[in-house]
């Protein structure tokens, strides 16, 4: 007897969503079809599984280009509201990184540091419509003689505007605690000394590399959710680690995979890229992201299928461990237990916070699902896959 | 029994008079005081839990708002910026009173006012700045550290 498999290609899906036909479900819901259909009934009968996930993503920033003034300029230093951004590219266009700090922000000099305004900031406030003060100094040269230039923008005066991260959507990250006998401020949130609570950051069963663990499907290429607009993943972000130790199912039981991913931010919203302030940290920025996998086959299916049962972190101290580079786990626990608020460390009970919004995930996931089932979101397949484990 | 937080006022002219020994044994209420900034000759500012029964509360704050102090619920100047918050739930570590909590079925993060005693933790810990907390210019922080008299 022949056992039916299902085999569907990118263009056979597309075709499915633009004749209305597609069948989309989120991550969360794809884990009770799998559970009961099976991996093989789930490929045939699904067309694509979205994903979401809405958390600090520290490696941020935009490729901000403003217009010319008279005289020209080539502008070596850059502030938009204060904020300092990289200049050392031609003319007037710059580099605004998330988490650089406003210019005269004390930073820990009274400590735990409050960073209210930075990069993250800033790149929110564009996409309210908010006018920013943008100020910029030059050497001046005989084709560009402006040595210095002060505007009041918005995002529309803005011709080009790429939001581009270069480590966006970690699969899979560390669940801290501070073993240490003082209150440590990271960008793991404030943990108290001895263990007493535990902080993790991942949307599960719902995060997008979780989903696709030896990424087979996402790669350069694939068109996604990014800010509220669409993006694309353009290369594997840094410190992409496919190495890492995983799973029987694949899944990774620490921080591996990465995301490069770059979207034009004038068709973003400012409800899906927040400015933070982390005490005691600096600034960052929350990203929405959120990616769609194409239902090839069962294994794909199968994978997309992965409960936050199955999925595991390591427990890490950032007391003493992590600023001394010290590669050293106190347990392994799995995003169930870290979702039920509380796990257990070296035999006690400590109660977790999430950094991660599930929230928001959920809400990423379903808006691509609409997206797909209007059809107004086709599926890209990549140009190349990331790096996958030897 | 009811239980209900108070911000509470006092005008400069009872700071030397035992007001809170009052409350407990003339009205019979229970007094649990969360935050105190008493000095000599200047306005007092009290954030206090009351505890007894719906009448003798009654009474208590009829008797407080003889002396002129002027009382409102904590959890009125309390407040959470819902365009701001994005439901993480970083907040839920710092709240030593569940008035911060996540509903576990689908991990939305609440916010019950009437819980919240004040503490201010949740304020710097947000990273979006969504909780808001009107307690005065001059908030005493008895850690010394950082004062939660955060109007944004």
């Amino acid at each position: 007897m022949t056992r039916k498999t299902t085999e569907k290609t990118y263009a056979e899906i597309n075709a499915r969503i633009k004749a209305g036909k597609a069948v989309v479900v989120t991550a969360e819901e794809m884990v009770t079809i799998v559970r009961e259909e099976g991996a093989e009934a789930a490929a045939q009968r699904i067309d694509v599984v979205t994903t979401g996930t809405f958390a600090p993503m520290c490696s941020s920033g935009a490729f901000l280009n403003f217009r010319q003034s008279v005289p020209t300029i080539k502008a070596s230093q850059v502030w938009f509201n204060k904020v300092p951004a990289y200049g050392g590219l031609a003319a007037v266009d710059a580099y605004l990184g998330a988490t650089e700090p406003c210019e005269d922000d004390p930073l820990n000099k009274v400590y735990p540091g409050e960073f209210k305004y930075g990069g993250g900031h800033v790149i929110e406030d564009l996409l309210k419509g908010k006018t920013i003060l943008l100020e910029a100094k030059a050497y001046g040269t005989d084709c560009y003689a402006a040595r210095k230039m002060k505007r009041e923008v918005t995002l529309a005066d803005l011709p080009h505007a790429l939001l581009c991260n270069p480590r966006n959507g970690y699969q899979n990250y560390n669940c801290a605690v501070n073993l240490s006998d003082k209150v440590v401020y990271t960008y793991m949130g404030m943990l108290k000394p001895h263990c007493r609570n535990a902080t993790y950051c991942s949307a599960g069963e719902l995060s997008p590399l979780l989903n696709d663990p030896l990424y087979r499907t996402i790669g350069i290429g694939t068109r996604i959710f990014l800010g509220g607009g669409i993006g694309y993943v353009t290369w594997h972000g840094t410190q992409h680690n496919p190495g890492a130790p995983r799973g029987d199912n694949g899944v990774p039981r620490r921080p591996a995979g990465t995301l490069m991913v770059q979207g034009d931010l004038h068709q973003m919203q400012a409800a899906w890229l927040k400015g933070l302030s982390i005490l005691g940290y600096g600034c960052s920025l929350a990203v929405g992201l959120g990616i769609p996998i194409p239902m090839l086959n069962a294994e794909i299916a199968a994978a997309t299928g992965v409960s936050d049962e199955d999925i595991y972190t390591q427990v890490v101290d950032y007391g003493n461990d992590y600023t001394n580079n010290i590669a050293r786990t106190y347990g392994e626990v799995s995003y169930a237990e870290l979702k039920s608020g509380a796990i257990v460390v070296n035999g006690v009970t400590v109660s977790t916070a999430p950094l991660s919004s599930v929230v928001k995930a959920r809400e990423i996931a379903e808006i691509l699902k609409d997206w797909i089932g209007q059809g107004r979101f086709l599926l890209h397949e990549p140009a190349q896959l990331l790096p996958g484990p030897q | 029994m009811y239980t209900r937080i108070y911000y509470f006022r006092f005008p400069k002219d009872t700071s030397d008079q035992p007001v809170i020994y009052h409350v407990i044994k003339k009205h019979d209420v229970e007094v649990n005081i969360l935050r105190a900034d008493i000095l000599p000759q200047r306005e007092g500012v009290m954030i206090l839990e009351l505890r007894g029964t719906k009448v003798n509360v009654k009474h208590a704050l009829s008797y407080l708002e003889g002396l002129g102090v002027s009382i409102e619920r904590l959890a009125t100047r309390v407040r959470r910026d819902d365009e701001r918050c994005f439901q993480c739930g970083a907040c839920t570590g710092v709240c030593p009173v569940a008035s911060l909590s996540i509903r576990r079925e689908d991990m939305r993060v609440l916010f019950d006012p009437d819980k919240c005693t004040g503490c201010g933790q949740c304020v710097l810990i947000c990273p979006v700045r969504a909780m808001e907390m009107s307690l005065g210019r001059e908030w005493f922080d008895p850690e010394g550290s950082r004062t939660p008299s955060i109007s944004r």
